[in-house]
């Protein structure tokens, strides 16, 4: 038997039966509802414990909530989604786990830092293509509390930060992705595609400030950028858009040099997840990050935007800082990784 | 190899020189405002208590640094103290509110996770460098005082 080979160039793959994008649905904090994309998200939270007794549950809770938002809002029922794939920024991608408990969808924990969205998205779509499954739900999750307290200082504490941080999102957004013929008239979404990925290396130019982490992933996303267009052979102007997830103000311009040592000029056609969550008087320095922003940002107005017919196909690459509380006390540089997935304007068969 | 290293040598360089930088001197002036205002509240306090409570010199110190304590831990509490922390950086860390601030904010946050293995283990998460060196400092400089200024 022929196998055709999805595989392209060194870290691409291009699907032959490309997966359709149905449904999403995204939950934000109150702060990342005051945001330029404030009326767009599905749910607010009216405070950032939701009701629970600690913000590690209302984290895992907003998790839970999106996909079956997700689910309902193009009448799927949770026992035709095949497969959940989805993560945290948390130890033990807890929220991601703790969600999957109460789902009883069969699950893939993934943890690719604040690149998870695009990890999931990528994953799913080898899935759905391979034919292993048919429909799947991709999450990523974050929330600021519980990233502060993981990573940096308790909230209360009266400490003043460096003008390259950025605000970890809180929030949770959710895709459900499947194979074209189970394509329904109800459905969010019918006519967007993911026709192709490519995964990510670790990239790690030394960087040690974990409170630059622009500056750490930024090579990382030049380097998926450029090995995806030699892959595909596709030049910056087969594209509509290149969205990035959170590199912020800093990270985009220093991808910006980064791409252009590489010879491609990005410039005229690149957005950030993590510039456009927050105005710039909502005083979170070089803007969003976490998992939440990229995964809110593309349930919320990338999906509708292609939908809508605004781009025909952009490169969505989620960024993520592959550090951890100790790497960073030892003194060990940050790797960065970047997955980049191509979704396109196709219309339902 | 080598070429690997320059080329993250010369990547560091570029985000050392192009990343956006804080106000070094604004943020010293503020320092040095809210700071100054701390101490001088901090000494308001102790001509307080040395003329109204007619408390001794060494009391009246005390008094201050528990009245200051208590202002910072319930600033804390509702929520002001790291407003006025992220607007004065040093000037509310270094005085004794810091301190105060800096058990208190754990306190409330490791809260559930248990009164043992939250509260009592990260009680000193960030004031705890503090004593261990300002401790061990005292205890050398007590040694060398005893030894050669006795």
């Amino acid at each position: 038997m022929q196998v055709i080979s999805k595989k392209k160039g060194r870290q691409s793959v291009v699907f032959t039966e490309p997966p359709m994008v149905f449904s999403s649905a995204s939950i934000v904090g109150d702060v990342e509802a005051k945001g330029p994309l404030g009326s767009r998200f599905d749910l607010i939270l009216d405070d950032d414990t939701w009701g629970e007794k600690s913000w590690e549950k209302a984290e895992s809770k907003m998790f839970e909530r999106s996909v079956r938002l997700a689910a309902e809002k193009s009448k799927i029922d949770l026992n035709e989604i095949d497969c959940l794939l989805g993560g945290d920024l948390l130890n033990q991608i807890i929220s991601a786990s703790y969600a999957a408990r109460t789902l009883k969808i069969p699950y893939f924990g993934l943890y690719g830092a604040c690149s998870t969205m695009t990890e999931s998205l990528l994953i799913s779509g080898m899935l759905i293509d391979g034919g292993f499954r048919e429909m799947a739900a991709c999450t990523a999750s974050s929330h600021f509390s519980t990233a502060e307290r993981q990573y940096r200082f308790p909230l209360e504490l009266g400490n003043q930060i460096p003008p390259t941080s950025q605000r970890t999102v809180t929030g949770a957004g959710c895709v459900i992705i499947g194979n074209a013929n189970k394509c329904k008239d109800g459905f969010l979404f019918k006519s967007i595609r993911i026709t192709a990925g490519t995964i990510g290396r670790i990239v790690d130019l030394g960087i040690t400030d974990a409170s630059n982490m622009g500056a750490a992933m930024a090579p990382a996303a030049a380097d998926t950028i450029s090995a995806h267009l030699q892959d595909m052979n596709r030049t910056v102007d087969d594209y509509d858009l290149i969205v990035t997830g959170d590199l912020g103000k800093f990270g985009s311009e220093m991808l910006f040099d980064l791409c252009k040592e590489k010879n491609v000029d990005i410039s005229g056609k690149h957005a950030d997840c993590g510039c456009l969550i927050y105005t710039a008087d909502q005083d979170v320095n070089c803007g969003g990050s976490g998992c939440g922003c990229s995964a809110v940002t593309l349930a919320s107005y990338y999906l509708e935007r292609i939908e809508n017919a605004n781009y025909d196909r952009i490169l969505f690459l989620a960024t993520g800082a592959l550090m951890s509380p100790s790497s960073s006390l030892q003194g060990e540089s940050i790797p960065g990784i970047a997955h980049a997935v191509v979704m396109e304007r196709s219309c339902c068969i | 190899m080598e070429h690997q290293e320059r080329k993250k040598k010369e990547y560091q360089d570029k985000v050392k020189k192009k990343m956006p930088k804080s106000n070094t001197f604004m943020e010293c002036v503020r320092a040095f405002l809210v700071g100054g205002l701390i101490c001088c509240f901090g000494h308001f306090i102790s001509d307080l208590g040395r003329l109204w409570l007619r408390l001794d010199i060494e009391d009246s110190a005390l008094f201050t640094s528990i009245v200051l304590v208590f202002l910072a831990a319930l600033l804390t509490g509702i929520g002001v103290y790291d407003k006025i922390g992220k607007f004065a950086g040093a000037g509310s860390i270094v005085p004794i509110t810091g301190f105060s601030n800096s058990i208190v904010s754990p306190a409330m946050e490791f809260k559930r996770e248990g009164y043992v293995q939250g509260v009592g283990v990260k009680l000193f998460t960030i004031a705890g460098p503090v004593l261990v060196y300002g401790i061990s400092t005292s205890i050398v400089v007590g040694i060398i005082t005893f030894l050669f200024f006795r």
